[in-house]
């Protein structure tokens, strides 16, 4: 049943949301702490559980890859809902502020990738999602 | 016309449906025709949502983009908090645990690095800028970590509310910056595999910056990167009014 993907991946969010928050009052910050990445990581592990098998694959599984193929028109979406004047109308020094830290924080990706074990690029992407569809039909 | 309004208000979120369905679709028209596939479809829809959220919030004076718009309202909810995690969330079904695990110590380096080094660039950028006091140059360092640790440090440690506005609206172009310009860099900057992209979730740190711009650049790099920005919030909200302050009120 396809209710079943999309709701283990709904109890992932709400329980990783949950324990972001009770990590951030653990921490005295007014934010969550990593509750995405944690619901993240428990879709991960319950996807790799034999027990949990029957809610990850065949149309239960669908539940879950239904919602990430909706994931880019959600966030064009959220790109539309930005307050996008706000950051025009914030004058030079916050336009300063903001390009300058993206710059210095895109040129520091290579030299931090370079600390860790190495992963193999991903093979070239499908031009878009029709073409892929076509070929999978 | 009366009618119309009231069914397109009555059911906002399937009027999002079809409005954004329009604009992906548009989106990859113009991709393949105009830039012959040299800029991705998402790139191209990205770039056209931010665009209509301009004038939108020029047409409405509100802060929401198009979803101050009465009958677009649906988008705000599309786009808003909630659905945005249940994507981000749903990306990770697919992704292998040995990869994070690989990439752990690397990613939680960069939070720490993508923090501090935004935060100095703010303040430094503040400092050239005639600000002095520690509240300010600590708030807008704050708002160049990103626009939620702008406010909520600005508010603990008392700055004024112009300051605090300010930060936000750096926090704000940085966001964007990242949504647009992360498909521009990427192959420059060797974000092509699961572990820089770990590295630039921590680095840049922006959620929606962070989902934006690599939703734009390879989708299958999405989980990694946010894995990592989810974080980096958090750590932000914890340096920024406490170690963070700190520092800067023993320098000036």
């Amino acid at each position: 049943m396809i209710i079943y993907g999309v709701a283990l991946l709904a109890t992932c969010l709400v329980t990783g949301l949950y324990v972001g928050e009770l990590l951030g009052q653990l921490l005295g910050v007014q934010a969550n702490v990593g509750g995405v990445g944690i619901a993240m990581l428990l879709l991960v592990l319950a996807s790799g559980s034999k027990r949990m098998q029957s809610l990850v694959t065949g149309p239960s599984g669908e539940g879950i890859r239904f919602w990430s193929a909706m994931y880019i028109p959600i966030v064009v979406a959220m790109a539309a809902s930005q307050n996008v004047v706000a950051a025009v109308d914030g004058g030079m020094l916050a336009l300063l502020v903001g390009v300058l830290a993206v710059v210095v924080s895109f040129a520091l990706v290579p030299l931090i990738s370079r600390i860790g074990p190495r992963s193999e690029p991903l093979p070239p992407l499908e031009q878009d999602a029709d073409d892929a569809a076509k070929r999978g039909a | 016309m009366e009618t119309l309004s009231a069914v397109l208000r009555g059911n906002a979120l399937v009027v999002a449906f079809t409005v954004v369905g329009i604009t992906v679709w548009l989106s990859y028209w113009l991709s393949k025709h105009l830039t012959g596939g040299r800029i991705h479809g998402s790139a191209v829809a990205i770039l056209l949502g931010l665009v209509a959220a301009y004038f939108a919030g020029l047409q409405t004076e509100g802060s929401r983009g198009v979803a101050d718009i009465g009958v677009l309202a649906g988008v705000g909810i599309m786009g808003g908090g909630m659905m945005r995690d249940f994507g981000i969330v749903s990306t990770a079904f697919g992704v292998h645990l040995s990869e994070l695990r690989k990439a752990g110590v690397v990613g939680i380096i960069s939070i720490f690095a993508g923090v501090i080094v935004s935060f100095i660039v703010g303040a430094v950028v503040a400092l050239l800028f005639g600000y002095t006091d520690a509240e300010s140059l600590t708030t807008i360092g704050a708002g160049a970590v990103t626009y939620i640790v702008g406010p909520v440090t600005g508010t603990a440690i008392g700055a004024s509310s112009d300051v605090i506005a300010l930060s936000v609206a750096a926090g704000v172009v940085k966001s964007i910056l990242v949504m647009v310009g992360t498909p521009m860099v990427a192959s420059r900057i060797g974000l092509n595999n699961p572990q820089s992209a770990m590295v630039f979730g921590g680095l840049m740190g922006t959620t929606s910056g962070v989902a934006g711009g690599l939703a734009a650049t390879d989708p299958r790099l999405v989980p990694y990167g946010a894995m990592t920005a989810t974080f980096y919030t958090g750590i932000g909200c914890l340096l920024g009014p406490s170690l963070l302050y700190f520092i800067v009120r023993a320098l000036v």
